[in-house]
């Protein structure tokens, strides 16, 4: 086989990453981790983590991407910083285009590139983005003391925050568009306990309105009803969505959502490219999960590795 | 030492460090509570020793300076803002990696 730059390249550098790249650099395997922005992906945003094992008191996200990152650095990982922009998996040999025109070359892949935000795709959405509308309470919930502010979901994550946002807002009403919350028992049992959190049940947020900040939004019921309601936020915790404009899907196999779908040794349909954490097509999307498929996917690789010498 | 060359900037000294100097000026908003912040600090710590003598590197924490925050609307953090002659060149939000940073202080150095 011709030379490449790496024999494994691992895209993405949040729990699944971290996890591929310390089990490669521990097996010793010529490896480089690409990431764009700063090792830790989505767990940097994420304020408390109650349910990953070894932190009996639980931890912050930014405490464990650190010591899951430091772990990998005793193992000499190999990571830099930067975009990549586009895969070329035409030849037995992987390609990965970064944003400055860079090009660097591997014999595997490990895709981890993970999940961003869904937004609503409502008016005002964008307009007041970091100006009231925020993705991250644990980024921007400070700036909202003694405010009323809204959150906008009914998953684990937006009840989980909605619970957090009470140390500073007066008051978060949590806007859902059905009946009852899709969240963990234990997170619902907190929140309808919580005198600072109200509900508004079968209601969608249809506009973000205000004039330089968010002021009032407004929301439409399953009847058709319309209300506004004052708000100088508004939290949108409804799901993610793949980060995988990079990558060639229909060559990978993907499902109707956009995310990568593989074997149970994490192996996509093209030899030698594996795909693991919250970028695969599952079910749930947790850190543990995340970083466990990170080891499979690293541990196929040097399967994979093996078999081409 | 690291991060010897990065300004901790108060909002009484904004002015005239930052909006009066010759020299542009990045301002890192932070505070000690948010997780992206804390990640991107060993980035700004770099960018700080290598912008000496071309762009002042600099971070307000955000708690202790309400009042420049405010006047820049800034309710989400990190945010990193760029000026020069008194003026916002740029500006991001977010956990940002060093080569886009860097990509952004090619506008002024
Ligand atoms: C607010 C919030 C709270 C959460 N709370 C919990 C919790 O309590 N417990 C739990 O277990 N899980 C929680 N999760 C879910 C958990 O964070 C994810 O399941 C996990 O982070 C997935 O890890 P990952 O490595 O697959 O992807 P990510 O964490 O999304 O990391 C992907 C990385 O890839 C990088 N990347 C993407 N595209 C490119 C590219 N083109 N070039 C270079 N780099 C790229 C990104 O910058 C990012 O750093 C939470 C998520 C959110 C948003």
């Amino acid at each position: 086989m011709a030379k490449t730059d790496y024999q494994l390249i691992i895209l993405g550098g949040g729990p699944a990453g971290l996890t591929a790249g310390l089990y490669a650099a521990r097996d010793r395997l010529k490896v480089l981790l690409v990431e764009k922005g700063v090792v830790g992906g989505q767990v940097l945003v994420t304020d408390w983590i109650d349910n990953y094992p070894g932190f009996p008191e639980g931890v912050t996200g930014s405490e464990l991407v650190e010591k899951m990152a430091a772990q990998a650095a005793r193992f000499e990982l190999e990571t830099k910083n930067g975009n990549v922009v586009k895969i070329n998996l035409t030849d037995e040999i992987k390609k990965l285009i970064l944003e400055s025109g860079e090009e660097l070359t591997c014999q595997a892949l490990i895709i981890c590139t993970g999940a961003r935000p869904n937004k609503l795709g409502i008016a005002g959405e964008d307009e007041f983005t970091g100006k009231g509308v925020s993705y991250c309470a644990t980024c921007d919930g400070p700036f909202y003391r003694d405010q009323e502010i809204l959150v906008v979901g009914g998953g684990d994550t937006a009840i989980q925050e909605a619970e957090f946002l009470t140390k500073f807002a007066r008051k978060v009403t949590v806007v859902h568009r059905r009946d009852t919350l899709r969240a963990t028992k234990i997170l619902q049992e907190k929140a309808f306990a919580n005198e600072r959190i109200d509900f508004i049940w079968n209601s969608n947020v249809v506009a973000i309105e205000g004039e330089k900040e968010v002021e009032r939004v407004k929301l439409r019921n399953i009847d058709g009803e319309e209300k506004e309601i004052a708000a100088s936020g508004v939290f949108i915790l409804i799901g993610t969505i793949p980060n995988n404009e990079m990558l060639p899907l229909e060559k990978l196999g993907a499902d109707e959502y956009g995310f990568i779908k593989t074997d149970d040794d994490m192996r996509t349909k093209v030899p030698g490219v594996m795909a693991a954490g919250d970028i695969r097509s599952k079910t749930v999307r947790q850190i543990i999960n995340g970083a466990g498929e990170g080891a499979v996917a690293a541990i196929a690789s040097e399967h994979y590795l093996s078999g081409l010498n | 030492m690291a991060g010897d060359n990065v300004k901790h900037l108060t909002d009484a000294e904004f002015e005239e460090y930052v909006l009066k100097s010759d020299l542009p000026s990045l301002v890192d908003f932070w505070a000690p509570w948010c997780g992206p912040c804390k990640a991107i600090g060993p980035v700004i710590e770099e960018l700080a020793d290598e912008y000496v003598g071309k762009v002042q590197i600099t971070k307000m924490n955000v708690d202790d300076n309400p009042t420049t925050p405010g006047k820049y609307s800034i309710r989400a953090i990190p945010t990193l803002i760029l000026f020069k002659g008194g003026e916002i060149i740029d500006q991001v939000t977010g956990a940002v990696g060093k080569t886009q940073l860097i990509a952004m202080l090619k506008k002024v150095a």
